[in-house]
């Protein structure tokens, strides 16, 4: 059954949310994320956008405002197998060995049976999305011997085994290097534009991004700025600017 | 040794134990609850003594109250995200008292008890075998069917949480399996030492695994292996089974850290 295309991929209206009384991390956001689309987020450190797509992925319940997902309350969205997630700092919930392909065949969990052993059609896709972030040669290398941003591209391709509609990626590149960062960037865009794949890729530097995304919204807070990259006002691209806390 | 029949008892009921017991516990130890285990053997204790008091079979009460137990410390670890720690010690001490208060005033205080607490290799009867091969192998076929699931949500419970995977009911499963467990070796390793045969081979075995498959079918393997090796000890040194099956679970680990040594001096 496909999503229901009227309504947007993400849509926050007038979030706010807290952790403790009186400190928001978040308020008054407002934002609808249209099917299709590629969408940046930045921001300071501690600015708000991991609890800003905690809030919009249903993971966190805002305190006041609505979160929807394809037109249906975040919290109980009934498509969430069309969902991908790749956490901030993507880490093993585990210390034991595990391979690449354990981990990217979990991104198929979402869809088919959580029964028996992964299906042919399925063992296929999972071959393709470790191929796809380059790490073949890898497959059933265990994680702990690869690079930082060898795991993280492991992370990546778990999200993409699960050929999600709506791609939500936190930070995948921290502590990876400007070539990978590109590389990623560049099969981000691929994916969105064979398989229509809408696209919120979080990160506080968007310089891989900002040649890609037509969208860039900044947080801080709140919404400070949404738009495209090249109408951010000067002062915004100044990183001591953004990063300053006032 | 084999010739005599509660022998072949223990060793048959061991066989499903040994394999039983690590492949549930790796689980446990993924979720960094190595020691729940512990807890939920101290509800199983006060099982045994409701089953004393009430004239009921005591395997049956205590697999009753182990899983009892252990769905009860998932539930309140999940309400309570940070108290997995607090809610683990309120079901160990509360188990541990109700097991001594009802224990003694059912004058159990005797040679069975002790039995349970650290197994016994005379006790197993040909029912306790029907019934620890029927939930035993039905709790490995479970974890067999649900491999997969139980495996991503070892790698990565957020991921799996937002695609939509049951991480709950699943949490839920294993906290029930841990109790069947318990339950099920009581007699074979006794109360207080059947948490280390969840936990100790699965130890050992990641020491030298390559991959989580083969952490769990490895883990397994040594399970059975520190069984067989425990009971023939207990057998031949009038031991109680438990220590001996664990003391064998924890050379192995000694083994497999070698090994891993070794390989790593190469
Ligand atoms: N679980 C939490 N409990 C309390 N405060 C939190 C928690 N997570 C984040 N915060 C606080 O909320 C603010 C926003 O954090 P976060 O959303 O992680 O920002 P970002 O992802 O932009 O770095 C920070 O001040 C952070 O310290
Ligand atoms: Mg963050």
């Amino acid at each position: 059954m496909p999503l229901d295309a009227r309504h947007p991929a993400i849509e926050l209206e007038d979030v706010s949310f807290s952790y403790r009384p009186r400190q928001p991390v978040l308020t008054g956001v407002d934002l609808a994320v249209e099917e299709g689309e590629f969408v940046a987020v930045a921001g300071p450190n501690g600015g708000g956008k991991t609890t800003l797509v905690r809030l919009a992925l249903g993971l966190a319940r805002p305190q006041s405002g609505t979160a929807r997902l394809y037109g249906e309350p975040a919290r109980s969205f009934s498509r969430r197998d069309a969902l991908g997630y790749v956490p901030q700092r993507a880490q093993l919930g585990t210390q034991g060995p595990v391979t690449v392909r354990e981990v990217v065949s979990a991104g198929r969990l979402a869809r088919g049976s959580l029964l028996g052993p992964l299906r042919r059609g399925d063992r296929a896709i999972v071959d393709e999305a470790i191929a796809d972030v380059g790490l073949t040669a890898l497959a059933d290398a265990p994680l702990g011997n690869l690079s930082g941003g060898q795991q993280q591209r492991a992370f990546i391709a778990k999200a993409f085994a699960g050929e999600p509609s709506l791609l939500v990626l936190d930070e995948p590149t921290a502590g990876v290097d400007a070539e990978s960062q590109d590389a990623l960037a560049r099969l981000l865009d691929r994916l969105r534009r064979d398989r229509r794949v809408t696209t919120l890729y979080v990160s506080h530097e968007f310089g891989a991004v900002e040649d890609i995304v037509e969208r860039l919204v900044l947080v801080r807070g709140g919404i400070v700025f949404d738009g495209p990259p090249r109408t951010l006002p000067a002062e915004w691209h100044d990183p001591s600017h953004a990063h300053a806390r006032d | 040794m084999l010739e005599t029949e509660f022998m072949r008892l223990a060793f048959a009921t061991g066989a499903v134990v040994g394999l039983l017991a690590p492949a549930v516990g790796f689980f446990l130890v993924q979720r960094n609850m190595s020691l729940i285990g512990d807890g939920i053997g101290h509800t199983a204790f006060a099982g045994v003594a409701v089953g004393y008091l009430l004239g009921v079979a005591p395997v049956v009460t205590a697999l009753l109250a182990a899983v009892a137990g252990a769905v009860g410390v998932e539930w309140l670890r999940s309400r309570r995200r940070a108290a997995g720690d607090q809610a683990l010690a309120l079901l160990f001490y509360t188990g541990l008292a109700a097991g001594v208060v009802l224990a003694s005033s059912a004058g159990a205080f005797n040679v069975d008890l002790f039995s349970f607490l650290f197994g016994s290799i005379l006790t197993v009867t040909r029912g306790d075998l029907v019934l620890v091969t029927v939930l035993g192998v039905g709790g490995l076929v479970t974890i067999g069917l649900l491999y997969r699931a139980l495996a991503g949500v070892v790698v990565d419970e957020e991921g799996a949480r937002v695609a939509g995977v049951p991480v709950a009911a699943l949490n839920v499963l294993v906290a029930g399996l841990a109790g069947l467990t318990i339950g099920l070796s009581m007699q074979i390793v006794g109360i207080l030492l059947i948490a280390a045969l969840m936990v100790l081979p699965v130890i050992a075995a990641g020491r030298v695994a390559w991959s989580m498959r083969s952490s769990v079918l490895l883990a397994m393997g040594i399970g059975v292996a520190s069984v067989f090796a425990g009971l023939t000890v207990a057998y031949y040194a009038d031991l109680p089974p438990g220590g001996a099956i664990v003391l064998a679970a924890a050379a192995a680990f000694g083994v497999t850290s070698l090994l891993e040594a070794a390989r790593a001096h190469r």
